[in-house]
């Protein structure tokens, strides 16, 4: 009895940590340490923050094993072979930034093992959808020299003219999209 | 001073890797945060409903755009010796429109995905694995892409040079948008929290 009672507080206890406000830091404050982080980054190592050349590296190490001399001379994948993933910069920033996470989900009671979706979608279809969606995240960032991290913010911190075009594209090209795909959020 | 440390090699290039560790750590740590470990959150921002995203981004592009700057105008900082990414104009307009649109169809950008995926999400793993497979995609398919976005760069340039005004003028420009993009982002969240889920 008292499990059925308890069962709908819980469910939107659940909805609403998903959607919203009340576990997670105020967005400014979380602004703030994030803009520092970045600040650190540019103090100590002259560069920013970035989240693709660690998938870049891995991944041209990968196909450097199955095909050295193509790896080398393919304009994509040349820049991220010069050295391998672990004496890659990028890669211990994620390495950190996975750990980092970990830590500050664990601490927050947010590790939570789940497919995340909206209510009219399946779970075949949200994976798809996320294996198609970074995919096509991937070419956009590789052809940009960034993603939201190495680009949007870094170079936006930077005032760099080619971060401000690529942010205003982001937002442009997932507002201009979110309608035909509501029915996975919502 | 002389910063950045790294590019007056008052610190190795072990000692560099061994910071971005500390670095990334603060990096996922913040995301997590702010919520960032979930795609139905992210993805909020585009349904008006939940401007964190835009909020937490410019609050922290204004923070180290004004700590650069200052560092710089006390002659902390050499900015010439901080990397900037060369600008190539297409490319980056191309890319940006493909990266908005793997986000809201995937739920993440590169960065969050790791956020998500050390939180316990599914998709936020195979986002991952779609984000390398599409980088190899990439190196496949489209190699002339790559020589393009090359051969129309423009090299480092920021607003400050293209527009001919001083740099500290456009920080204030950017901190004055940022402020009255905070104003409409809380308008926006007041006004369409109807369609947030749990609302009606």
């Amino acid at each position: 009895m008292s499990a059925v009672s308890s069962a709908p507080p819980l469910a939107r206890t659940e909805s609403r940590s998903l959607a919203g406000d009340r576990r997670h830091m105020n967005p400014y404050l979380a602004g703030f340490g994030l803009g520092l982080v970045l600040l650190a980054a540019f103090l100590i190592m002259g560069r920013g923050l970035g989240a693709t050349a660690a998938s870049g590296s891995i991944v041209a190490w990968a196909s450097g094993l199955v095909a050295p001399e193509w790896t080398a001379a393919n304009p994509a994948l040349k820049g991220y072979y010069a050295d391998p993933p672990w004496v890659n910069w990028t890669v211990y920033l994620i390495v950190g930034a996975f750990v980092g996470a970990l830590v500050s989900a664990k601490l927050g009671g947010r590790i939570r093992p789940r497919i995340e979706r909206g209510p009219h979608l399946s779970v075949q279809a949200r994976l798809a959808l996320a294996f198609a969606g970074g995919a096509v995240a991937a070419m956009g960032a590789k052809l940009a020299k960034g993603c939201t991290s190495g680009q949007a913010l870094t170079g936006g911190a930077q005032l760099n003219v080619g971060s401000w075009i690529f942010m205003l594209a982001v937002f442009a090209g997932a507002y201009a999209l979110a309608y035909f795909v509501r029915k996975e959020w919502r | 001073m002389n910063l950045p440390l790294y590019a007056y090699e008052l610190i190795s290039e072990s000692q560099g890797l061994l910071l971005a560790l500390p670095l990334g750590f603060g990096f996922g740590w913040f995301l997590e945060r702010a919520g960032f470990g979930s795609s139905c959150r992210l993805c909020a921002q585009f349904y008006l409903y939940d401007m964190t995203v835009l909020k937490v981004m410019f609050t922290a592009i204004v923070t180290a755009m004004v700590g650069l700057w200052g560092f710089s105008a006390a002659g902390l900082l050499d900015l010439s010796m901080v990397y900037l990414t060369p600008t190539s104009i297409g490319a980056q307009l191309v890319g940006g429109l493909l990266l908005g649109a793997g986000f809201i169809i995937g739920g993440y950008c590169p960065g969050t995905s790791v956020t998500a995926a050390a939180t316990g999400s599914g998709d936020g793993v195979v986002f991952i694995g779609g984000f390398m497979a599409g980088l190899m995609i990439y190196a496949i398919a489209f190699p002339g892409l790559e020589d393009w976005a090359n051969a129309t760069s423009l090299g480092g340039l920021t607003l400050p040079q293209v527009f001919g005004i001083p740099y500290g003028a456009v920080v204030l420009a950017v901190v004055v948008m940022a402020a009255l993009m905070f104003a409409g982002a809380e308008w926006s969240e007041r006004k369409f929290a109807y369609l947030r889920p749990g609302a009606r």
